[in-house]
């Protein structure tokens, strides 16, 4: 799923973009209008950015009467952090592992 | 945690979503079946006594939970609705400890269809009025970097499972 991957890194490659995740991380379930009043940004560009989360994944919105809420998703960084960040942490535990092994064997 | 971070996060609703490349009753199955359930995730077997409104449901801990001091059911809780494969609702009661044992919440599992072959697979959990359920199975900022244990992690290894055969570690 290299799309999937791609459009979450290029939804996080973008200050805009984080802070709102930080608001929806801070209290979930806002609308639209309550993330426009905290960025000086149009609603308009407001709307860009949350649709970019929206296609990543990283927001899901939920009706709710005649409003639409929006909610962070973190199922998709825990997917990358599985699929890139534990290889490389645990090749580093390995990688210790191995120079241990050898510094011990040599002494 | 923190009871800093349970007072900066409100807590409502938490939605988690992950897109499947299953059939929805693959998807069923592995939410509904103790030969699944054992399989990703905490890696507990499931029991449902019916899928008729009211149906007792156990989630067991798996024998290394139950060494670390778990007890034997570590979740329980009722169907509210079952539209297998579709939709489940059910009550979620965690008796992992005592004072989370006070807190009864509510998880509903939708299953659709996306694109040709891809299944979309959203959890809602309503926490309002439990905090100490919604620090435990979300997002906190403790694990913001990885995702978060809880349902991240056990949705993560579900996709993971039903797409390669076999989970993460």
């Amino acid at each position: 799923m290299a799309d999937d991957d791609d459009r979450v890194f290029k939804a996080l490659a973008d200050p805009t973009r984080r802070f709102l995740l930080d608001r929806l991380f801070a209290r979930d379930g806002r609308t639209l209008t309550e993330l426009e009043s905290e960025l000086e940004m149009t609603r308009f560009g407001v709307m860009k950015h949350l649709r970019v989360l929206e296609d990543a994944n990283l927001v899901v919105t939920r009706r709710s009467g005649r409003e639409k809420l929006h909610f962070l998703n973190p199922v998709p960084i825990r997917l990358v952090h599985d699929r890139w960040i534990d290889k490389y942490t645990e090749r580093q535990v390995s990688a210790l592992a191995d120079l241990k092994t050898e510094l011990e064997a040599t002494a | 945690m923190s009871t800093q971070t349970q007072a900066e996060t409100a807590v409502t609703t938490q939605v988690y979503r992950v897109y499947i490349k299953a059939s929805p009753e693959a998807i069923w199955d592995a939410i509904t079946k103790p030969e699944w359930t054992k399989r990703y995730g905490y890696r507990g077997e499931v029991e449902f006594d019916s899928f008729e409104p009211g149906g007792n449901i156990r989630f067991l801990a798996p024998p290394e939970m139950r060494e670390m001091g778990m007890p034997e059911v570590v979740v329980d809780g009722e169907v509210v609705e079952a539209d297998p494969p579709r939709r489940l609702v059910q009550t979620w009661h965690p008796l992992w400890s005592e004072e989370i044992a006070a807190e009864t919440t509510r998880v509903t599992y939708d299953i659709e269809d996306d694109d040709a072959g891809v299944t979309r697979l959203t959890v809602t959990h309503e926490v309002e009025g439990a905090p100490i359920t919604a620090a435990q199975v979300g997002l906190t900022q403790a694990r913001m970097f990885e995702g978060g244990g809880g349902w991240p992690m056990i949705l993560s290894d579900l996709k993971t499972l039903l797409e390669t055969g076999s989970a993460l570690t």
